[in-house]
């Protein structure tokens, strides 16, 4: 198998608009790019069971597992640094991934898929509950962060928190590129097609399966802390289904065969939910599933797909006239 | 004591209404092989069909035992139309194809339906009481209940009886299972494999439809309860086993009584006990207690 190339020049080409986006778009707008980017370290999470063909309906308890990290460092400990919270929250993630992987690295299917689910209402349940830790459906309040020990003028405070989270996703995606690039990867990739063929080759399943979920939870922290520090206040809702849902859908939206189709379609997606919510706010989870019927049925790779397509489009006609 | 009682009995309701729509989890998932996430969406829709249905009947001053008709009604109308649409439409084309997309495909109808729900009878809460109330009370050990929740439980053990003799004493049932056995060798023997699984989709969908049906009386039915009920459904059936009928009562049974229970003893918990219940049988019998293993294929 061909390991695939980041495409260079749409991905220099997107990362230099990145890069200048807090100059030309309004504030609303860079905060909602902000927040794209932060839950597309989630999505990019749960991309890669989709890889192997497994379905995570609960990821977003590691998200709540690095939100609260933030909601109660903040609260307890007065610890508000962005940089020893992210590393903290990485750490938790991949800690409860690792407690929780031991019993989720011997399902698969719908096993998997609703186990998780079970997990993460779970601890919806204990956060909604125990309200006098959490603040229960009130939640958490987390104020502003330092950066490194230094506090920004609040005017600039987006900004920094943009440039945060543009530079964690771009780690992230290099990260999660030279992951499926290494052999683990390529087994996780394997898994989706044949599990016994893996163990003839000498890898335990079990391991392949557990050292992602370790990963995945991992990420799935660190999106839960630049959320937290990107909104500001924390809900048990992180933790709930419909928040799992959203990273399966946005994963499917951008197209999971990619590392970079995730971030199209997370910020695809928050601008969808911006103006949906705004115009017809109650048919919004129909037309999340509406979509993804669409997705389902007619083009299985998503939005990176249909630009690849058309990519190669454009790139083939000349070519192939310079032939004839 | 009495308070025994009252777990009992609240239990054993909970778990008759839990055992209809698992039994059509289960169901769907023998047959087809697929999770149905929309399951839940489909009791929902069970439930609002009945509570309009039983309003517009008293509104137009029928005699108000007409009502029960209306409960056995509904459910039959939103089978026989959401059955074979979901099947013939949507899931026909997944088959075959990687359980992931499975999974998600019915996930998304799941979100169309918990939509289509609010675009259709709003987001107040309906109420019909008349079933619940016109059959009267007996009371036990001094706390009163309602005969009709006695009618729930009876009407869940005839129709899982009948659904077993369905399933291993007539000619379709047996059809059925050897579908279920080998979807390949049935096809070459002449069977209609395509119908045998838009009518299993379908009576899975009755199955769904008439426990939101005949719950609907007892509660005020309100948007949002769909999602509870695809997860204790799948609860229910992991704990007795995937596509296992005797398992989808037993669990309906375990779960049913340890809600109850945790409402009246650790009202905190309700929910955390039963996943917790859901885990603690998975991680000690993966394939459910009236589940077979399967073989790992090559």
């Amino acid at each position: 198998m061909e390991a695939k190339r980041l495409p260079l020049a749409p991905a220099v080409g997107g990362a230099a608009l990145l890069l200048v986006v807090p100059f030309i778009l309004p504030d609303w707008m860079k905060f909602i790019v902000t927040l794209a980017m932060a839950k597309f370290v989630a999505v990019l999470a749960v991309a890669l069971f989709l890889r192997a063909n497994l379905v995570t309906f609960g990821h977003a308890m590691f998200y709540a597992v690095g939100a609260y990290a933030v909601g109660f460092s903040v609260k307890w400990f007065r610890i508000d640094d962005m940089v020893v919270l992210l590393l903290l929250g990485a750490l938790l993630g991949a800690g409860a991934a690792a407690l929780i992987g031991l019993v989720m690295a011997r399902y698969r299917e719908v096993f998997f898929a609703m186990l998780n689910l079970a997990f993460s209402m779970m601890l919806y349940g204990v956060l909604l509950k125990l309200y006098w830790l959490t603040g229960g459906t009130d939640g958490l309040g987390v104020g502003r962060p330092t950066f490194l020990g230094y506090a920004p003028p609040r005017e600039y405070l987006r900004d920094f928190l943009y440039y945060t989270t543009l530079g964690v996703a771009g780690i992230v995606i290099y990260v999660v590129h030279r992951f499926l690039a290494s052999p683990l990867g390529f087994y996780l990739r394997a898994l989706a097609d044949n599990e016994i063929r893996i163990e003839y080759s000498g890898e335990s399943v079990r391991r392949v399966l557990y050292v992602t979920y370790i990963v995945a939870g991992a990420l799935g922290a660190v999106a839960g802390v630049l959320t937290a520090f990107t909104v500001g206040h924390i809900v048990p809702e992180y933790s709930f289904w419909i928040q799992s849902g959203d990273f399966v859908f946005v994963a499917l939206l951008g197209g999971y065969g990619s590392v970079v189709g995730p971030l199209i379609g997370s910020i695809a997606f928050e601008f969808i939910r911006t103006y949906a919510s705004k115009y017809f706010p109650n048919e919004w989870q129909m037309t999340l599933g509406i979509i993804m019927l669409a997705i389902i049925l007619f083009r299985p790779g998503g939005l990176w797909a249909i630009y690849e397509a058309l990519a190669a489009r454009v790139g083939r006609r000349p070519s192939e006239g310079r032939r004839a | 004591m009495r308070q025994l009682t009252t777990i009992a009995m609240d239990g054993t309701v909970f778990a008759a209404i839990l055992f209809l729509i698992s039994v059509g989890l289960t169901l769907v998932f023998g047959v087809l092989r697929i999770l149905n996430v929309a399951h839940g969406g489909l009791y929902a829709f069970g439930a609002f069909t009945a509570t309009t249905l039983a309003m517009r009947l008293l509104d137009l001053g029928a005699n108000p035992y007409f009502t029960y008709l209306m409960l056995l009604v509904a459910p039959v109308i939103v089978g026989v139309i959401a059955g074979p649409l979901i099947e013939r439409v949507f899931l026909q084309r997944v088959y075959g194809r990687a359980e992931a997309i499975q999974l998600l495909l019915t996930f998304s109808i799941f979100l169309i339906l918990d939509d289509l729900i609010k675009l259709i009878w709003g987001t107040k809460p309906l109420f019909v009481s008349a079933p619940y109330t016109l059959l009267g009370e007996f009371s036990l050990s001094g706390i009163r209940y309602s005969w009709y929740q006695v009618v729930l439980i009876a009407v869940a053990i005839l129709f899982g009886g009948a659904l077993v003799w369905a399933v291993r004493g007539t000619r379709i049932g047996k059809i059925a299972v050897s579908v279920i056995n080998d979807r390949e060798i049935s096809q070459a023997i002449g069977i209609n494999v395509n119908r045998v699984y838009m009518g299993s989709f379908t009576l899975g969908a009755f199955c769904a439809a008439l426990g939101g049906a005949l719950i609907a009386p007892t509660i005020a039915v309100a948007p949002g309860f769909a999602v509870d009920a695809t997860v204790l459904a799948f609860a229910v059936i992991a704990i007795g086993g995937m596509g296992n009928l005797e398992g989808a009562a037993l669990g309906a049974l375990i779960v049913g009584l340890l809600r109850a229970m945790a409402v009246h003893l650790f009202p905190e918990a309700d929910l955390v006990v039963i996943y917790l219940a859901m885990i603690v049988v998975l991680v000690i019998r993966p394939q459910g207690l009236f589940g077979q293993v399967e073989l790992r294929r090559i």
